[in-house]
């Protein structure tokens, strides 16, 4: 589903990413972790078209199209997701007006007719249950004034109704109190499908013990400096990232 | 230049009176009509005056509008309420055929003010100075027709009045100059709605020279809009001026989307304790248009408060001006004064000059004003596309929701309606 190859980013004059090698198939989740500082945000954005990052070398395909000539809006409606670290404020559209907007953007994109208010009521009101979401967060505008946890929880709730194929979520579950961090992975995990591929970006073993990856990769310096099974993101833990580095005797110059 | 430009004006208010029909309001346009000779024309050195020229408006030999031309009804704008009364003005002239007046209280004085009573038009003149406004001593030296509405002590008007002044200028410089005067009594309620219009397809160059006197009573409550929709080939200068009773309660909305020159003043001063006052604006301009929006708040006793939002969106090269004084009198303790000017600049050639000025001479009160000028956010334009909205219905709606602040106020549903049209179609 997403092949990453070599990839190479950053900004003005600060290389960030210095050739990042993924592949993601679908139906798999894949943990990135990494210390702070290390790209992680930076390879999310790259994914989703931030401006402000230019890509140097490599390429990234998504369902075998090259994903880094298009549009934010049109990987949006081709199915990529990214669930922000930072969610984004938004002043006077409301969540229900916002979603509303962009999920016909999404259908027309797919040929698909508008859904009318009542449809799309029906809807959201769906998956708004599955995040125990309060329904008044709908009515209020996007994100403006929402604790830490309700604008993570926002972002998957937007992600449940968008409906994507490939699902990018950089550390959803920081700034999580333990009962809406397992709210959160149950949303998550309700959202596995075999057609669909979850990247998730985390600092914290705990998350993984909900949302069971397939595959833990380590960003340090730019780059994946070492992968495994599930296991590795418990062995980081106990190890800390110096480790990594230090396995990784090569990246030193990098 | 100057004179020059006087003496079209002169010459038609001299011919004015030569009209049967002006015996009305002799005293008041003559006075005016001497007031108006002896003051200058704004220049750019007049402070308040900085950022807008009228040299356009004095280098078009403008013809007062002599007479109502016929309007085709079916040109007419939806009212602004299903139930609304409207009296219409066509370049400045009742039109009785164009207007509805429906059901009102039985003891409300409405109507056309050429044909008012003695009685009803007290305060004609008198709220609004033509002793320092050049363009107010214009127009009140060349009252004729004008839209007048007396609401008597305790009455409640359910709907919506709406006074419509529509141009139709048709081929000639048109001087137009329309007059309004609202006065309510006493725990009196109103909703009251100006619009300027224009006819679609009006594109000769046109100057409306409005002035609105509004006085409310004790504890009186008048929710007012003014929708300024000329056409961009037009010049408008307006100066909206009020006087609050002891607990009255004012609210206004000005709405600017039209003109190519405009001005547009509003003066509001408080008469009496414990009143209130909300002044809001929303201007939206594109192209070349130039919108200026002058106001004044004159806390001039004590323990009332006033609160004041103007937003301004400007594409293109549009040229924003918003200069906000506020006065607090010596004695106008616990005076409670907020004032925001928000301006979004959608291009880079679009320029905005915002200019607060307060002075306070109490020292028990409570004053803040704010100024901020930005673009759209880029992190916010971002987001939205990684949701799937393409970048330029992101814009929209980012611009849409900077105005909706104060759109969303407006109580009146047809009026946010059409601004939500406007917002969501025009390429601002
Ligand atoms: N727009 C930018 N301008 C300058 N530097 C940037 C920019 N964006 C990211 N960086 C830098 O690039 C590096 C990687 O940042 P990034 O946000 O990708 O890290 P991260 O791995 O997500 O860290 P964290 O775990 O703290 O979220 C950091 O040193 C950061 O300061
Ligand atoms: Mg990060």
């Amino acid at each position: 589903m997403l092949t990453i190859s070599n990839l190479h980013a950053g900004v003005a004059d600060k290389k960030i990413l210095r050739g990042v090698n993924l592949q993601v198939n679908a139906g798999e989740v894949h943990a990135i972790m990494g210390p702070n500082g290390s790209g992680k945000s930076t390879l999310a954005g790259v994914l989703a078209g931030r401006e402000a990052f230019e890509v140097t070398e490599g390429e990234v395909l998504y369902e075998g199209k090259n994903l880094l000539a298009m549009d934010p809006e049109e990987r949006a409606c081709e199915g990529l997701f990214l669930a922000f670290q930072y969610p984004v404020e938004i002043p006077g559209v409301t969540n229900n007006y916002f979603l509303r907007a962009a999920l016909n953007s999404i259908r027309k994109h797919q040929g698909k007719p508008d859904l009318d208010a009542a449809e799309f009521l029906k809807l959201v009101k769906e998956k708004i249950k599955i995040l125990h979401m309060p329904d008044d967060l709908l009515k209020r505008p996007v994100n403006e004034g929402f604790s830490g946890g309700e604008k993570k929880r926002n972002e998957i709730f937007q992600m449940a109704v968008l409906d994507p194929k490939l699902c990018v979520l950089d550390e959803t579950d920081s700034g999580l109190d333990i009962d809406a961090l397992r709210t959160v992975a149950d949303g998550v995990n309700a959202l596995r499908r075999p057609d669909r591929a979850m990247v998730v970006i985390t600092h914290y073993q705990r998350l993984l013990q909900y949302i069971i990856p397939d595959r833990v990769h380590v960003l340090s310096g730019g780059r994946i400096a070492k992968s495994g099974g599930k296991e590795l993101a418990l062995e980081l833990e106990a190890k800390g990232y110096d480790w990594v580095k230090e396995t990784e005797p090569a990246l030193a110059g990098a | 230049m100057t004179v020059d430009a006087k003496q079209p004006f002169l010459k038609a208010i001299d011919e004015l009176e030569r009209t049967p029909r002006s015996a009305n309001f002799y005293a008041l346009r003559q006075t005016a009509r001497t007031q108006f000779r002896e003051l200058p024309f704004p220049t750019p050195r007049t402070e308040d005056w900085r950022f807008t020229s009228v040299a356009p408006v004095l280098q078009t030999p403008f013809e007062p509008a002599r007479q109502a031309s016929e309007l085709n009804a079916a040109l007419l704008p939806p009212p602004s309420a299903p139930d609304a009364v409207r009296l219409t003005f066509v370049n400045g002239w009742f039109a009785p055929k164009l207007s509805t007046l429906g059901q009102l209280p039985a003891r409300i004085a409405i109507g056309n003010l050429a044909h008012a009573k003695l009685e009803e038009t007290l305060q004609l003149a008198r709220i609004a100075a033509a002793d320092e406004q050049v363009f107010t001593a214009l127009n009140t030296a060349l009252i004729h027709d004008g839209a007048f509405v007396l609401v008597p002590d305790h009455v409640v008007v359910d709907r919506p009045i709406e006074f419509l002044y529509l141009a139709l200028p048709g081929g000639e410089h048109l001087a137009i100059t329309p007059r309004t005067l609202i006065v309510t009594g006493k725990n009196s309620r109103a909703t009251l709605v100006e619009r300027y219009l224009a006819v679609a397809g009006a594109d000769d160059s046109y100057f409306t020279n409005a002035v609105t006197e509004i006085a409310l009573g004790p504890a009186a409550v008048l929710d007012h809009y003014k929708v300024q929709q000329e056409s961009l080939h037009a010049f408008h200068i307006a100066n909206t001026q009020v006087v609050l009773g002891a607990a009255a309660n004012f609210t206004t909305h000005y709405i600017a989307l039209g003109g190519n020159l405009v001005r547009n003043e509003v003066r509001v001063r408080f008469e009496g304790q414990n009143a209130e006052a909300t002044v809001n604006g929303l201007y939206l301009a594109a192209g070349k248009q130039h919108l200026d929006s002058y106001t004044v708040i004159d806390h001039a006793v004590p323990n009332c408060a006033s609160h004041e939002l103007y937003k301004g969106v400007l594409a293109d090269q549009a040229h924003g001006v918003f200069n906000g004084k506020i006065f607090v009198r010596q004695d106008a303790q616990k005076t409670d004064a907020k004032q925001t000017n928000k301006v979004l600049l959608l291009s880079d050639a679009a320029t905005i000059n915002t200019k607060p000025q307060l002075e306070i001479f109490a020292d028990d009160v409570k004053c803040t004003h704010g100024a901020t000028i930005g673009q759209l956010d880029a992190d916010q334009v971002f987001y939205l596309q990684t949701r799937g909205i393409p970048a330029e219905q992101a814009r929209r709606l980012l611009t849409y929701a900077f105005a909706n602040d104060i759109v969303s106020r407006i109580k009146i549903e047809a009026i946010r309606d059409q601004l939500e049209n406007v917002l969501v179609q025009r390429n601002l």
